[in-house]
């Protein structure tokens, strides 16, 4: 156990600013223990673990410590501390944190970075702009309360005098931190809850965004590696004669296994002073694998097996009355089977990762999600402490969850030592699609009674999935609460009789978590299984939803996400009536509905769609959301209109197959995503809120698949319930 | 028209070469010597003539902003432009682009002040990694039609994918760039 030091947080604060010559704050993040023993540390070492640095001249530094990966959390999150120092954002330039846990949960996953860090980072600006008041009074020698602040300055409200941001920097770096701040009043907002462009968007447009391949180092290697095609197999013997004659290939290196969660798979890699070198060794080389447990996987034989499951009595998760009573004095009864396939993320950037491994010290640059973990893995890797493990975290090239496991860094760092070179791995599109942790496939059966007023019930829901969990505890056969909470044991409709149930699924690939995880699954089921409902009741589908949500109330009582039926049936009706809904439609055109509630927001979207001469084309998606205080509004749209893209991909062809437990996909041109001839006209509205903010990045995924579905319905008449949609030669 | 605009292109470009960069030669003698003109900037580089261009301008010249996102060409990411034309850098060589001009993301705003300024007027990138590509593409288009339609934005478009699905902001881009060039 460290030592822990006994500087309080007040002179850490003073020293700080002495050695820096600019007012620095550190942040008193939720869920940071030992801040003091941590604080301490970077004293000696002097690593800055902060949010808010300003200097003489005005510049206003801050530190955005969660990764940017296409949801503009580097700007939001640095808005609201700008916003509450009233600062000049036209000043302001952002850090990107490194790894480490003073800074708090760094995990960028769980659309949780506003969700959680919305109040801290409104802090750290409160905090600073105290502070800033505090000199100034000083300098004026008048009360702080004579004292505003504006665009940068401290305004003497007697006399109309002003000071700048930057002329207060000494005086405010010798004052002890506040105790307690006020935060604004949102109706004193000057960023958050506006259009803020992204801080990066030059970048962006230019090329100049360094992304995790772009990091360029002196004498620096290039590597590409090839991993047993089925999962965990085992390297029995390879032969380096040809891939060595390859020219710019340097070496050849065994990487062992790692048998950790985001440890390496183990395989063969080639070193090369080029990446195009790499990878043509990468092809002639010569490997013989020990296949192992997993080669016998089959997607379809599995699917078979768990559909299976599904129709007999399973694990129970949730009851609440008695279904088998209402089944036996039904009217109707109606049966459903959903079945859907693996899925992988397939950012547009491959992962990567750039180490360099020294005696005593090790340096990466990657795009992570989280790189607190990441620090973690290569740490326990390479038997180094933490603090000598620096893990920079570069821009994102898309993350959908995948570039939370960074085993392609531990692969990277193994690499580095074995050469002892700074080194550069680069996952080929192929090894991303086939050596993935996969969004688990699935199969559920559904059950629902309808009584002779058209009511529902009894709603039987049993699922059968491989858990997560398997990826971290192998042999896991269950899910977990976690992930039934994703929109299977809090499902909201106001129903007497309700059971759910989990089958058994064995997991033959690792799976992993992707953008908006198993409420894929539960989300596409339960709005495709309630609009069959309507049509079993013979009502609207609109009007029987709102009717099925029922009463205003909180629901459920025994679940971490709690959600509140009133602002999922307001989300619904603003949907359709963008939508038009009841309105006539052309011939051959459908419109079709999907409400659901994740990561604490609220989400509906009607999609219209035709099917003509067989062909589905989508034409407008109407969403709207309910996500609390909205901190940027641009983002939170761009994030709702990928959502929409990214889930349509997911319906017409999102599928993962393995065969001899090796994935047959391997590339977009078998794992195809929507393009832009595809692409409908999407319309957002944003539910004006002052509750607490809450997830954006990936609520507005499960809607999208259950209700094109639901559209082609009713331009059709025909019924789809298992995915993607171009098996049925629909697009 | 194009045809015209390429001319003057090139020999805007004569006069505009300034930089000669050389790079380190490398210990590899069946390599050859290349001379390769990008952005208006005479390079020469010592590599196999049938390396694909995205990885002669990334690994060695150091142009980094066009991105490698499939290695198959079915993706977009690479695109740059062959005297003009867009193609596809990772399965392209360099033997390819010998005596040829080639435009990267770093050029387009030499050649199109306003495709860029659209792009961040609408806050089009979301994780932005696709991005040039997608400029690189809208330049080929607006080249040879100023004026495109939601469908010729979608057939010039399509070769283009967007994981983040930005691509109903890449379309109001192009209209507003192709707009403000008008509107100039």
């Amino acid at each position: 156990m460290k030592k822990v030091n006994t500087v309080s947080r007040r002179s850490f604060i003073k020293n700080l600013s002495m050695v820096s010559g600019g007012l620095i704050l550190a942040c008193n993040v939720p869920d940071t223990k030992n801040q003091i023993e941590r604080l301490s540390d970077d004293l000696n070492d002097f690593n800055p673990n902060l949010f808010v640095q300003l200097k003489s001249n005005g510049d206003l530094i801050l530190t955005a410590s969660r990764s940017e990966m296409g949801q503009g959390v580097r700007t939001s999150l640095t808005s609201v501390i700008a916003d509450e120092m009233d600062a000049d954002w036209n000043r302001v330039s952002v850090k990107q944190a490194t790894g480490d846990d003073a800074y708090g949960n760094q995990n960028t996953d769980g659309s949780r970075s506003i969700r959680t860090i919305y109040e801290p980072m409104r802090q750290m600006g409160a905090m600073a702009r105290a502070m800033l008041v505090t000199a100034a009074a000083k300098k004026w020698n008048i009360d702080e309360s004579a004292c505003t602040t504006q665009n940068h300055y401290v305004l003497n409200n007697e006399n109309n005098d002003r000071i700048f941001y930057g002329d207060l920097v000494e005086e405010a770096s010798k004052l002890d931190m506040p105790n307690d701040v006020t935060l604004k009043s949102p109706d004193d907002f000057i960023y958050i809850g506006k259009d803020l462009k992204s801080i990066d968007v030059i970048d962006f447009t230019t090329g100049k965004a360094k992304y995790g391949l772009d990091i360029r180092l002196p004498d620096m290697k290039f590597a590409a590696m090839v991993r047993c095609p089925v999962t965990f197999g085992t390297l029995r013997s390879y032969d380096k004669t040809k891939a060595l004659q390859i020219e710019g290939v340097l070496d050849i290196v065994e990487i062992p296994r790692i048998e950790k969660p985001f440890g390496a798979l183990g395989g063969v890699a080639v070193i090369a002073n080029n990446t195009w070198a790499a990878l043509k060794g990468k092809e002639v080389l010569d490997i013989t694998w020990d296949y192992g447990d997993n080669k016998e996987y089959s997607s379809d034989n599995f699917m078979t097996e768990i559909t299976e499951n599904v129709y007999k009595k399973a694990k129970e998760v949730k009851n609440e009355g008695n279904v088998n009573k209402a089944f036996k004095k039904a009217e109707k009864i109606i049966e459903s089977t959903f079945q859907l396939p693996h899925l992988v993320h397939a950012p547009m950037e491959v992962p990567n990762a750039t180490a360099y491994v020294q005696n005593n010290k090790c340096e990466v640059w990657s795009p992570v999600q989280a790189p607190q973990t990441t620090r973690k893995e290569v740490s326990d890797f390479l038997d180094m402490d933490l603090e000598d493990i620096t893990i920079n975290v570069t821009f994102l090239g898309g993350g959908f969850g995948r570039k939370s496991k960074p085993d392609f860094v531990v692969e990277a760092t193994a690499i580095s030592k074995i050469i002892k070179a700074p080194v550069q791995l680069i996952w080929t599109r192929e090894d991303d699609i086939q050596n993935s942790y996969y969004h688990a496939i699935s199969a559920q059966y559904m059950k629902g009674a309808i009584d002779q007023t058209g009511k529902v019930t009894a709603w039987l829901h049993r699922t059968a999935y491989p858990s997560i969990t398997s990826t971290f505890m192998p042999g896991v056969k269950h899910g977990a609460g976690f992930e039934f909470q994703q929109g299977l044991t809090n499902i909201p409709y106001e129903i007497d009789n309700i059971r759910c149930e989990n089958a058994e699924a064995e997991a033959h690939v690792r799976i992993g978590w992707l953008r908006s995880v198993y409420n894929i699954i539960h989300g596409f089921s339960v709005n495709v299984f309630a609009d069959e409902l309507a049509v079993a009741a013979n009502r609207d589908p609109l009007q029987f939803r709102l009717d099925l949500i029922g009463s205003d109330r909180i629901y459920p009582s025994d679940n971490e996400y709690k959600m509140d039926t009133s602002r999922l049936k307001n989300v619904l009706n603003i949907a359709a009536k963008n939508a038009k809904w009841g309105d006539e439609l052309q011939e051959g055109h459908g419109m079709g509905l999907a409400v659901h509630y994740s990561f604490y927001t609220y989400v509906a979207s009607v999609v219209e769609v035709s099917v003509i001469n067989k062909r589905l084309k989508v034409h407008n998606i109407y969403t709207a959301v309910d996500c609390g205080t909205v901190v940027n509004t641009n983002t939170v749209k761009a994030q709702m209109e990928g959502a929409a893209i990214f889930g349509m991909s997911i319906a017409f062809y999102g599928k993962i197959t393995a065969k001899d437990g090796v994935i047959e996909q391997s590339n977009y041109h078998d794992y195809k995503m929507v393009r832009i001839h595809e692409a409908p006209n999407i319309h957002i509205e944003i539910v004006q809120s002052n509750d607490i903010p809450t997830g954006i990045g990936e609520p507005g995924v499960p809607v999208i698949a259950p209700a094109i579905i639901n559209a082609i319905y009713s331009a059709t008449g025909k019924r789809y319930k298992k995915l993607p949609l171009m098996d049925f030669g629909l697009v | 028209m194009l045809k015209n605009r390429l001319a003057a292109f090139k020999l805007a470009n004569t006069k505009l070469i300034k930089n000669v960069n050389f790079t380190k030669t490398t210990i590899f003698n069946t390599y050859f010597m290349i001379k390769l003109v990008i952005n208006g900037e005479i390079y020469e580089l010592n590599a196999s003539a049938e390396m694909p261009i995205l990885w002669a301008i990334r690994d060695i010249m150091g142009l980094t902003g066009t991105k490698y996102g499939c290695g198959k060409g079915v993706c977009g990411s690479c695109n740059i432009l062959l005297d003009g034309y867009p193609v596809r850098s990772c399965i392209t060589p360099i033997s390819q682009a010998v005596g040829k001009e080639i435009i990267t993301i770093e050029g387009v705003g030499n050649e199109n002040k306003y495709l860029q300024k659209a792009w961040q007027e609408l806050n089009v990138p979301q994780c932005g990694y696709c991005q040039p590509g997608q400029l690189v593409s809208a330049l080929a288009l607006l080249n040879s039609n100023p004026k495109p339609s939601d469908n010729e934005i979608d057939s010039a478009m399509s070769g283009n994918i967007c994981r983040c699905g930005t691509y109903v902001r890449i379309k109001k881009a192009i209209h507003m760039a192709a707009e403000l060039h008008s509107e100039d």
